[in-house]
């Protein structure tokens, strides 16, 4: 589904990713762990289309085609999704208009005819109950005055109406309690399936032991400097990041 | 002063033709005031402090007619309606109201036969300003069109009045018609102001409104300026708010209409009154809006509240100033006024000021203006999420005048503007 070589990307003329090679297949739940200022959230944002960031070299191939040649409108409309760290509030859009708005973008881009106002009504309800988001939430300004956990689960929500292919979760258990955790993690684990993928970018273990991955990646320094299974996460959660930062460190010497 | 000689040469004759055939004396006083006022003053020139960014000279330069040409106005069946919006209709062509108009709960007399009538006497011209108020003074001493609205006592007027201007555009035509709304003692109406104009030449309207809103009447007033481009207007609408009562002005400027000044001033004359002044601009091409406000707190336990918004497309240029005055008795006073812009095309130019002066002591005051852009963040959001560009800025322009749209109770008025907005848009960046 999604193949990254030697991603390298820049940020005003601080080079951020340094060479990340990753493969997601269909089915996947991969992992991405790494201390502050790693670049996980860089990726993420490389991947979505952000416009401050200048990629210097490498390619992306999603579903077969040059992701990086995509404009950040047109990589969701072939399936991409990003669950933001922090969702923007945007008073005055109603949630149900904008995402009738997105799904109906989608829908043209994919040469669909958009949905009856029945349907779209049914689907809303069917994902509002699916990822347990508050209906009154949904009737309201997108985001305006959600809590932050309000905003994590309306963006599981809006992954749900969405149906992406692949979607990347950056942080998405940053400022959640433990019940919103849980809700947003089972969210997530209904919508799982065997045709689609998630990259969970995360810092800390407690997420995965809700959301399991299949493969674990440590980004340091803008690379990925170790992969393994759920258990590094573990070992990670154990010893830190400082015995991965070691070997990148000392490479040279080697 | 400006002398465009063929318009200031016509106003003259004119006056000094009228004067010497005017029946009332108070009546040939207010005029005589007026005139003496506009000759003094003359069209307001930039070196005006209140007309520093709005240059009236080149709207005037056209060869005006003061008469409209006389080309019978076609019928149209409804002159521009609003979609869905069920309400009573009273229609003046070129100024002139021409059909008997019966609505239940109001009087609605022609301007013309209204100054027969003495009680006119303790409404017109009463507390506008006629010196250095060049278009008011100059409308007050030569209008003879226009039409009187008067709300009777405790009447709740059932469906909201639309106030139809209609005007011949196949000759240039400087017209000056005149509305006169009083609501009497716990009335209640909602007037919704639209425009339709016949003709592609210029026509420069220099209109006055007066409202007497009394005590426990509630006016809903919706001023819709959407219309061509060889359209001018100034407006003078002159609000006077007895003690307890409510005055609310939702006013809506639209690309088109090349030049909008609109003036809007509220005089609380009583306690316990309460105004909402809600305004939103969104211009494009070369169109120049200004709108002035101001409200005088003169009695204790009043509030106001002003929000306009503006969105500036293309070479637009949009002036606000807002004056608050709050006055020594005015104590308790709540008074609220912000301006926020969004420019959206580098050569849009938004000049803005907010003024408060406050003589009282113990108020609640606040005053401010922005100037800004799309928020790229939100832009991003709405991205990845499928949204394309076109779509995205149009959603974010609805939401950001969602503060200004969202207080039309009238919903039909309210879908037609939300329409307007994604249209105009639409057109902008064809």
């Amino acid at each position: 589904m999604l193949q990254i070589k030697n991603l390298q990307a820049k940020v005003e003329d601080k080079q951020i990713l340094k060479g990340i090679n990753l493969q997601v297949n269909a089915g996947e739940v991969h992992a991405i762990m790494g201390p502050n200022g790693s670049g996980k959230s860089s990726l993420a944002s490389v991947l979505a289309g952000r416009e401050n960031f200048e990629v210097t070299g490498g390619e992306v191939i999603f579903e077969g085609k040059d992701l990086l040649d995509l404009s950040a409108e047109d990589r969701a409309r072939e399936g991409l999704f990003l669950a933001f760290q922090y969702p923007v509030e945007i008073p005055g859009v109603s949630n149900i208009n904008f995402l009738r708005t997105a799904l109906n973008e989608i829908r043209a881009y994919r040469n669909d005819p958009p949905l009856e106002a029945k349907e779209f009504l049914k689907l809303t309800r069917e994902k509002q109950k699916l990822v347990e988001f508050d209906a009154r939430l949904a009737n309201r300004s997108l985001n305006e005055g959600f809590s932050g956990g309000e905003k994590k689960r309306n963006e599981v929500f809006q992954l749900a109406m969405l149906e992406p292919k692949l979607s990347i979760l950056d942080e998405t258990d940053s400022g959640l309690d433990i019940d919103a955790l849980r809700i947003v993690s089972n969210g997530v684990n209904k919508l799982r399936s065997d045709k689609n993928a998630f990259i969970v970018i995360t810092h800390y273990q407690r997420l995965l032991e809700y959301i399991v991955p299949d493969f674990v990646h440590v980004l340091y320094d803008g690379k990925i400097v170790k992969s393994g299974t759920k258990e590094l996460a573990l070992e990670l959660e154990e010893r830190g990041y400082d015995w991965i930062k070691e070997p990148v460190s000392t490479e040279p010497v080697n | 002063m400006i002398t465009t000689t063929s318009l200031y040469d016509q106003l003259l004759a004119v006056f000094q033709e009228r004067d010497s055939e005017q029946q009332q004396d108070w009546l040939k006083a207010l005029k005589k005031e007026a005139f003496n006022g506009f000759e003094a003053s003359g069209f307001p020139t930039i070196k005006n402090e209140d007309w520093r960014f709005t240059n009236v000279a080149p709207f005037l330069k056209d060869p005006f007619k003061l008469q409209p040409a006389n080309i019978p106005l076609h019928e149209h069946r409804n002159y521009g309606a609003i979609p869905g919006l069920d309400a009573h209709e009273i229609i003046l062509k070129n100024g002139l109201l021409n059909e008997d108009v019966a609505i239940a709960g109001l009087k609605v007399t022609p301007f013309r036969t209204a100054l027969g009538q003495p009680a006119l006497q303790n409404y017109l011209g009463k507390t506008i300003p006629l010196k250095n108020n060049g278009f008011a003074a100059l409308n007050t001493a030569l209008f003879q069109t226009g039409v009187v609205i008067e709300v009777e006592k405790n009447a709740i007027i059932d469906k909201p009045v639309r106030l139809i201007h209609v005007y011949n555009a196949e000759e240039p035509f400087f017209v000056q018609p005149r509305v006169l709304i009083v609501a009497n003692g716990g009335s209640r109406l909602e007037v919704v102001e639209t425009l339709f104009v016949k003709g592609n030449e210029p026509v420069f309207i220099n209109t006055v409104s007066e409202i007497h809103v009394a005590a426990n009447a509630r006016l809903d007033h919706y001023n819709l300026q959407v219309g061509p481009s060889n359209v001018r207007i100034v407006n003078f609408t002159q609000v006077d708010q007895s003690g307890d009562s409510l005055y609310n002005n939702h006013t809506y400027t639209l690309p088109g209409i090349s030049l909008v000044r609109n003036n809007l001033h509220l005089e609380l004359n009583g306690s316990n009154t309460e105004s909402h002044l809600y305004g939103l601009y969104l211009t494009g091409g070369n169109q120049l809006v200004d709108n002035h406000s101001l409200v005088n707190h003169k009695m204790p336990h009043c509030m106001s509240n002003e929000l306009y918004k503006g969105v500036l497309m293309d070479e637009s240029r949009a002036v606000f100033n807002g004056k608050i005055f709050v006055q020594q008795d005015a104590q308790k006073t709540n008074a609220f006024q912000q301006n926020n812009n969004m420019l959206l095309s580098d050569r849009a130019v938004i000049d803005t000021k907010p003024q408060l002066e406050i003589f009282a002591d113990d108020v609640k005051c606040s005053h401010g203006s922005t100037i800004g852009s799309f928020n790229p963040e939100a832009l991003f959001y709405l991205k990845t999420r499928g949204i394309g560009e076109i779509a995205a800025r149009n959603l974010l322009v609805n939401a950001f005048a969602f503060d200004v749209t969202s207080k039309a109770e009238i919903p039909a008025v309210r879908n037609y503007i939300d329409k307007l907005i994604t249209q105009k848009m639409a057109e902008a960046y064809d």
